[in-house]
Parts: C-alpha cells; sequence; structure tokens
C-alpha cells in the first residue's frame, strides 16, 4: 500500500475507527432521543483522530500550543455565547473551520504540487475554504446584526463583481500550469480574490434568505476539509468531511424546499421586487385589537396553535411565550407552536429559542401537521413571522411567494397577529392575512403583547 | 493517479451514505445538526498537524490552521452539547 507510506498502518486503522465513530455519531445527532450520544461519539472520534496524529508529529510542541489556544479561545465562545446569539456563533466557527483548509491548501502549494491533479486540487480547496471562512464571517455580521449594507448599495455591487470575476480568475488558475499566459504570481492573486468572493458571495443574500445560506456555508466546509483530505491522502478528512458536506446540502435543500424556490434563486436573484405592487389592491381595514379582548377570546378559546417568526426572536419573546403557553394550558386549553422551518435565521432557529424557553419539543409542530386540522383551532396567535403565513402562496398565482408551503392560519377561526407595524415582511409581500375578516391585528412590541395577556391571566 | 481514483470513490460513497443517513431529520434537530457537523469539518484540524513546517511561513501557516480548526472543534461541539440539553420532552 505505497499510497499511504506516510500514513503508519496504526493510523490508518485509528482513522477507520474514528470514521465510522463520525458515521454512527452524526447518524444518532439526526433523532431526538440519541442526539446528546450522537454529539459525544462524533467528539470521541475527532479526538481520537487527533491524538494518534499529534503522536507521529516529530516536533508537536508548538503546534500543541495551537491546539490549547484554540481549545481556550474556542471553549470560551461556547460556554458564554447566550443561546439567542446561536446562529451568528455556528456562522462564525464554520468560518474559522474553512480558514483551516484555506491555510492548508495554501500550505501544500507552497510545498510544490507535483502534478496537475494536485494543482487543480489546491487551487479548489483554496477557493472554496476561503469562500466559506469570509462568507461565513459576512453571515456572522449578518445575523449579528454588524453588518447592515443594502442590496442595492454600490459596495454590495463592487463586491458581487468581484466573486464573478474571480470564477474568471478561478478558472486561469486551475489550467495555469499548461497555460501560462502571464508571468506573475497568480497564486498569491488567488488567495486575495477568494477571500474577497466569500464577501461578495454573501453579501447581496437578505435576512430571510439566512437559513439557505448558512446551510450551504456548512456544507461547504465539510467539502473543503474532504477536497484537503484527498490532497493529503487522508482517509478520515474525506469521510468526515463528507459527511458534513451531506448533512449542510441536505439542509440546504430542506430550506429551499421551505420557500418554494430554487437554491440559485436564492443565491443568485433574491426575490424579484418589481412584482410585489401588483398583489397589493387587496387592501382593506385592518381590525386591531386591544391586549384586554384578546385575553378575554384566549380565555374562552380550547384550542390555540402559536406561530412564532423572527420577530419574537427580536422582541426577546420566548419566555413570555411559555409563560403564556403555560397558563393557557392551565386553564384547560389545548397549546400547540407551528414552527415553519425557514422561520428565523437559520434552520431550526424558532426551536431552539423555545427550547430554551424550556417549551418541551413534542409540542412544536411542522406545518403538514398542523394545517388539516387548522379549522378546528379557536385562535391562531402569529408572533412576528409574516411570510411563512402569507395566504398569498395558495390563494394568488402571480405573487412572488406563490407555492411556498405556509402555515395556513387563515383558516383558523380567529387570527391574532402580533406585529410592531404594518410593514411587509423580508419578501416585500403585502401580506392579505391581515385584512382577513378573523384576523385580529395586536399591534406593539411582541414580548410587551404577550407579558400584558400573562399578567391579565394572572389577575 | 491509482490513489486518487480510490480516494475519490471514498469521497463519494461517503457523501452519498451522509445523503442516506441524515435525509429524514426532524426539524427540531435542524440547527444541533448544522451545529454538530460544523463541529465535525474541524477534523481539518488533522490535516493542519500534518503540514510542513520547513520554513518560517510554513510554519506559521500550520499553527494558523491548527489554532483555528481548533476553535472549530471544541467551539462546536460545546455548543452543540449546550443547545442539546436545553431539549426536552414534555
Amino acid at each position: 500500500m505505497e499510497f499511504f507510506s506516510e500514513i503508519s498502518a496504526v493510523q490508518n486503522i485509528i482513522y477507520i475507527i474514528s470514521s465510522i465513530l463520525f458515521i454512527t455519531g452524526i447518524k444518532m445527532l439526526g433523532k431526538e432521543d440519541t442526539a446528546v450520544k450522537g454529539n459525544f461519539l462524533s467528539a470521541f472520534a475527532m479526538f481520537i483522530a487527533v491524538a494518534i496524529t499529534v503522536v507521529s508529529v516529530i516536533d508537536p510542541l508548538i503546534l500543541l500550543i495551537g491546539i490549547a489556544l484554540g481549545a481556550i479561545i474556542g471553549s470560551s465562545i461556547a460556554l458564554k455565547v447566550k443561546m439567542t446569539s446561536i446562529p451568528e456563533m455556528v456562522a462564525l466557527f464554520n468560518g474559522f473551520g474553512g480558514l483551516a483548509t484555506f491555510l492548508i491548501a495554501w500550505s501544500e502549494f507552497n510545498s510544490i504540487p507535483d502534478s496537475l491533479f494536485q494543482h487543480i486540487l489546491i487551487v479548489i480547496t483554496v477557493f472554496i475554504g476561503g469562500v466559506t471562512f469570509t462568507g461565513s464571517l459576512i453571515a456572522y455580521g449578518k445575523l449579528s446584526e454588524k453588518i447592515k449594507i443594502a442590496k442595492t448599495s454600490i459596495i454590495t455591487k463592487i463586491f458581487t463583481t468581484v466573486f464573478y470575476t474571480s470564477l474568471i480568475f478561478l478558472i486561469y488558475s486551475i489550467v495555469q500550469p499548461v497555460m501560462p499566459i502571464l508571468d506573475f504570481d497568480f497564486f498569491t492573486v488567488l488567495l486575495v480574490l477568494t477571500l474577497l468572493a466569500g464577501i461578495g458571495f454573501v453579501l447581496p443574500i437578505g435576512g430571510g434568505d439566512m437559513p439557505v445560506v448558512i446551510s450551504l456555508l456548512n456544507s461547504l466546509s465539510g467539502i473543503a476539509a474532504a477536497f484537503a483530505g484527498l490532497l493529503l491522502l487522508n482517509n478520515v478528512l474525506i469521510v468526515a468531511g463528507s459527511l458534513v458536506g451531506a448533512s449542510g446540502l441536505i439542509l440546504t435543500i430542506i430550506m429551499a424546499k421551505a420557500m418554494n424556490r430554487s437554491i440559485t434563486n436564492i443565491l443568485f436573484v433574491g426575490y424579484a421586487s418589481s412584482s410585489t405592487s401588483t398583489s397589493s389592491e387587496e387592501q382593506g381595514e385592518v381590525s386591531p385589537i386591544s391586549v384586554g379582548d384578546a385575553y378575554l377570546i384566549l380565555e374562552s378559546a380550547s384550542s390555540v396553535l402559536i406561530v412564532p417568526g423572527y420577530g419574537m426572536a427580536v422582541a426577546q419573546a420566548q419566555h413570555v411565550v411559555r409563560e403564556l403557553g403555560e397558563l393557557l394550558e392551565a386553564n384547560g386549553t389545548e397549546v400547540k407552536y407551528g414552527i415553519h422551518p425557514v422561520a428565523g435565521r437559520m434552520p431550526g432557529h424558532m426551536n431552539v429559542l423555545l427550547a430554551e424557553a424550556n417549551v418541551p419539543y413534542d409540542v412544536l409542530a411542522e406545518p403538514d401537521d398542523v394545517n388539516p386540522t387548522m379549522d378546528a383551532v379557536d385562535v391562531a396567535v402569529v408572533i412576528g413571522a409574516n411570510d411563512v403565513v402569507n395566504p398569498s402562496a395558495t390563494e394568488e398565482p402571480g405573487s412572488p411567494i406563490y407555492g411556498m408551503p405556509i402555515i395556513e392560519v387563515h383558516n383558523a377561526k380567529t387570527v391574532f397577529v402580533l406585529k410592531r407595524s404594518m410593514s411587509s415582511g423580508f419578501a416585500g409581500v403585502q401580506n392579505p392575512l391581515f385584512f382577513k375578516q378573523n384576523t385580529r391585528m395586536l399591534f406593539g412590541d411582541a414580548k410587551e403583547s404577550i407579558g400584558g395577556l400573562v399578567s391579565e391571566f394572572k389577575e | 493517479m491509482d490513489t486518487y481514483m480510490l480516494l475519490g470513490f471514498v469521497l463519494i460513497l461517503s457523501i452519498y451514505l451522509g445523503l442516506e443517513l441524515i435525509s429524514k431529520v426532524p426539524s427540531t434537530l435542524h440547527t444541533p445538526l448544522m451545529s454538530g457537523a460544523n463541529a465535525i469539518s474541524g477534523i481539518a484540524l488533522v490535516g493542519a498537524l500534518v503540514l510542513s513546517t520547513n520554513s518560517n511561513l510554513q510554519g506559521v501557516i500550520a499553527f494558523f490552521a491548527v489554532t483555528f480548526a481548533s476553535i472549530n472543534v471544541f467551539g462546536g461541539y460545546l455548543v452543540t452539547n449546550r443547545m442539546l440539553k436545553m431539549f426536552k420532552k414534555k
């Protein structure tokens, strides 16, 4: 087995065991009952793979310092971060993984590739790793609201242009060894362009499309690691990287399906803003409601569905929502939560927030579970969600969001919409739900409104 | 080239295996799965550890690659664990 000449037999056996543990771990991570164990298993797989590698390094001191440093930084971020900041943390960690593969490929280039195939692998790994790195940093900035640059801004346009330029340069870099047209240090240019490309890739993508981008970046970091594995002829990198690539890809597809849009549309087009004006004739009177009246209706309801959206995250209302849910249950009302897959800014965002507030996960239902019985729901309480409950998606073939699977709250007997103002959602589409006969608008900050309902119940 | 063919085969099979394993994940677990997978992508650490450190530049690159991959590994697993601990059944 000459191709494993640099890796000893023992090391390879450990790598295979590690790969098996990774596979089992990620499988267990996909089921509620076994998820915690799965995560431990995969951490153990990581430990043995790293340990056997460190043992084989001739002079590991400086690298051990690096590991210790990373352990301190990583652990302190992970243990301090508030649960509400999880989306941006995941993006940040993901970026660091991308940076590591970027550096690996750079280093391998400096060691001088000995075949064209290796050269191509290096160039592609640099590109995927680099785009993952800066792209994740921008996603981090957007999610933590440190970066607020509009899609139409000139800065966004410049970076988008750089992104497309970098794709052309990527192709040149791939063929460079056989076609050195110009004599210049193309690799340095590639390194810089790649990092800028990541910025240009994520910058134009809007907040509501973030779940897709985060999943995709997640997938890319895995693919980058798998390519680095090909480069270093290391099988555990290939297996583990591929698993991550696959899981990220699945999430990306689930998110895109939940929006009824193609991945290319989300990444490179965005919502067509021109077609939005057509659907807004259906305006009419909205019927506001006071907290006191809302309480009376909720008090006599026998079944309530709570539908949270990004607005709940912004208002930090998850704890009062849980309190309201418990009070309703104590009052004999059946309470369920309807969670749309793309509600929020990352896959599963609402689930994490509600779990943080101690809402048990078995009362969280997906659209397919709640829609068929919607007409039996007395009150649907929509908290800071908009596009995911927009009936245009089922009723108006001309609407930009037509065909998107929604939570059909408009079929409930009464709908409360908690909202700050009448502004439209991320898609920029007017929401006819607000004007329906059975809809009551409860204007104001979600946390205050729900808090008001909670104190009414307590009196 | 044979080596690459073989490892490419491993790559394709692993992706396929991953797709089969995770295709039916409940939406409750979307975030933990993403975060847990993210920690696994820190496997780049193993690659970073075997990089050449012959020149100063190479040494610096290897050091940073190891450090950042470690942040990914430790941060990723701990955040995932914290998150999963919050999920409770009724």
